[in-house]
């Protein structure tokens, strides 16, 4: 996906047909490489027309419930402070995410990075 | 306190003016944002995961009640309803919108307040001790000597591209509260043989990246030299310090390179040079001008203690565990100083609403408090309050949630704002550190327990201290999958010491088992009397280690 934040307000905004919008959930999802370097590009005249800031591309996976950034900055993009869910997009939903399923957990705990020293 | 003159006035509504330029040629497109971001950087404004981020400054943590009145009012109407308190003592604003900060900037100005400063390559907002002028063992106030630095740094047309950020603290007795070792410049307020008093001169501490406890540069430096003294310091630092390198570019990474003689050597060179002028000279009229807004409150003659204040202890168990944590003895007789702790169990640390800020204008107000300090560990402090009146204080703080029995305690977390707002974050810290509080709620086992702090961050930008903790966490990323490394044996105290790693991570999951784990093991351990920190000074990393890994030990066999 691709993804950069309002000039005005700073607002997290994603690239869906040709524009930016709020909502993660209508984001465009590129399968291509090629794809998405041409949005990226493309975004380009929105930085130079001072609508946003920072633009940048992400990547997501295909979840049972839908799509999910890979990276946990992504997911608080997407959603707000996780400290504050009445803070941010996530206030707006519908269905609070603390009631609905968190996305990033769904996925199973992580192995350890590395192995701890056994030998103490 | 201080009370602006002419020049602060005209040159903090300056500012505010020239930004609300700069903001409308940014909005209409006349600025790009490689232009614009040096100068909203300038006003102490980011752009951080969610929005804008807005930096006050609040210099060595003195507030009034009017400023407080105003610093809740600009939540209230342009961030949301609330603000966070660093461990600079500065007030964050984490809603802002870009077109309204030249608002924000106004109401500052209007309350003697402003953004200059708190972000670039400048000298920062100078800290103190947040006991100054009220705890007892003072050699003298350090704010006066804070608020002349931050007239000679503010605008300091040398001072204004530095290599890298530059922190100044002061502290004035023998407990350092204001983490001076921590800092590029750490001042103490000493006496030398003669009986006069100067100041003991620390440079190049820090955290980030590479946690360096500060070098003793100057022995002692008397008052009237000590602004030509920090002069020399900048300079030599502003002309040798790593420009091309940004992990390398702070003053400890030159001033531990050279080590304290050659360092000293250099700064004595500048020094002579700039005495030689004659320049810079700090008349002791000049300062008495200035040590005369920090005039304490004149205080009543009181007795000791006050029946109300007994009467409360024995009635009210709440009360009586309040007065032991966040209660500090007071010069004056009858008085006591009062931390109003911001980690209330359940809330972010360091987070206040608008109605906490109004109400604490408002306790202010009713007790005739002239100010509120706020400290590097994220709470707050009446410095004088008449022990009479601390029944009716607390009930006040009670019944704004800010009555926590936890000052100085393991739940007393200092923690950044991490990934749940910053952009640099590798991992959040809010949420670690509310479920260590969460695990140690327990009131009698906090104080059984006693002085344990914990401090963490969520990224090696080390904003959290955690290199200074008795316990540090530092949120690392795997993968873009949260991970908290810990550390112990830190201190930012007159102990100063630098928490050594204990090994790899925990998962978000595990964290506060192994941090529960490392505090069983010092119960265990422990000599009677002896704190968590002196624990692990004695029996080393071993015994902690072992137990903090424990369940992953059996998850590998
Ligand atoms: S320590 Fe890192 S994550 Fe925390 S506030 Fe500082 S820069 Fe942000």
């Amino acid at each position: 996906m691709l993804t950069a934040n309002r000039l005005l307000d700073g607002e997290v905004v994603y690239w869906q047909g040709g524009d930016w919008q709020p909502d993660f959930a209508a984001a465009e999802i590129f399968d291509e490489a090629e794809a998405a370097k041409a949005a990226l590009d493309a975004a380009q005249a929105f930085v130079r027309d001072n609508k946003v800031v920072g633009t940048y591309l992400f990547e997501v996976r295909k979840e049972a419930n839908g799509v999910a950034p890979v990276k946990e900055r992504e997911i608080i993009r997407s959603l707000g402070p996780s400290v504050r869910r009445d803070m941010g997009k996530q206030a707006l939903m519908p269905v609070p995410p603390a009631a609905a399923k968190p996305v990033h957990e769904t996925s199973p705990p992580p192995p350890y990075p590395e192995e701890p020293d056994v030998s103490i | 306190m201080y009370r602006y003159d002419e020049f602060d006035a005209k040159m903090v509504r300056e500012r505010a003016q020239q930004f609300r330029y700069q903001v409308e040629r940014r909005i209409k497109g006349e600025l790009t944002e490689d232009e614009f971001k040096p100068l909203r950087l300038k006003n102490g404004l980011y752009l951080q995961l969610h929005s804008y981020m807005l930096r006050v400054a609040v210099p060595y943590g003195t507030l009034s009640a009017r400023q407080m009145r105003q610093l809740a009012r600009i939540a209230r109407d342009y961030s949301r309803g609330y603000g966070h308190f660093t461990t600079r003592t500065n007030m964050q604003y984490h809603w802002p919108k870009l077109s309204e900060v030249p608002d924000i900037l106004e109401l500052l100005a209007d309350v003697e307040m402003h953004c200059i400063q708190t972000s670039g390559n400048c000298v920062r907002n100078v800290t103190a001790d947040h006991f100054a002028g009220a705890v007892a063992g003072e050699l003298e106030d350090p704010r006066p000597i804070c608020e002349i630095i931050r007239q000679w740094s503010s605008f300091h047309p040398e001072f204004n591209y530095l290599p890298r950020k530059f922190k100044i603290a002061v502290s004035a007795t023998k407990e350092d509260r204001a983490a001076v070792k921590y800092h590029d410049i750490g001042m103490e307020v000493i006496t030398n043989e003669a009986g006069e008093t100067g100041y003991r001169v620390f440079v190049g501490g820090g955290m980030g990246r590479t946690p360096y406890v500060a070098l003793e540069i100057g022995k002692f430096v008397g008052k009237e030299d000590i602004l030509a003294y920090l002069e020399a310091i900048l300079r030599v630092y502003n002309e040798y310090g790593r420009r091309d390198n940004i992990h390398k570019a702070r003053v400890k990474i030159l001033a531990h390179q050279l080590g304290a003689d050659e360092f000293r050597r250099q700064v004595e060179v500048e020094f002579a040079e700039i005495k030689r002028h004659g320049t810079l000279h700090l008349p002791p009229e000049e300062l008495k001008r200035i040590e005369a807004y920090f005039a304490p409150p004149a205080f009543e003659d009181l007795p000791e203690t006050a029946p109300e204040f007994e009467a409360a202890v024995k009635a009210d168990a709440g009360f009586a565990a309040w007065t032991r944590s966040n209660l500090t003895p007071h010069k004056a007789k009858g008085y006591a100083i009062a931390t109003i702790s911001l980690k209330t169990i359940g809330q972010t640390p360091g987070d206040a609403s608008a109605e906490q800020m109004d109400g604490l204008a408002q306790i202010m107000e009713d007790f005739g408090f002239a100010e509120i300090r706020v400290s590097h560990e994220q709470n707050l402090v009446f410095p004088h309050v008449r022990k009479k009146d601390l029944p009716a204080v607390y009930a006040r703080l009670q019944a704004l949630d800010l009555g926590a029995a936890n000052a100085g305690l393991i739940t007393d977390i200092i923690c950044c704002p991490g990934l749940d707002y910053c952009d640099l974050a590798n991992a959040r810290s809010i949420p670690v550190a509310m479920k260590l509080q969460e695990r140690f709620a327990d009131l009698e086992r906090q104080h059984e327990l006693g002085e344990i702090k914990i401090k963490m961050s969520g990224c090696i930008n080390a904003c959290g201290h955690h290199h200074a903790g008795h316990i540090g966490i530092l949120g690392v990323d795997k993968k873009g999958v949260e991970f908290y490394q810990i550390q112990l044996g830190g201190s930012g105290a007159e102990d100063a010491s630098v928490g050594e790693i204990m090994g790899p991570g925990f998962g978000k999951d595990e964290i506060v088992d192994a941090v529960e784990r490392v505090v069983e093991t010092y119960v265990a351990l422990r000599a009677p009397g002896e704190r968590l920190l002196e624990t692990y000074r004695r029996v080393g990393m071993t015994p902690f280690k072992n137990a903090a890994y424990q369940e992953q030990m059996y998850a590998a066999y």
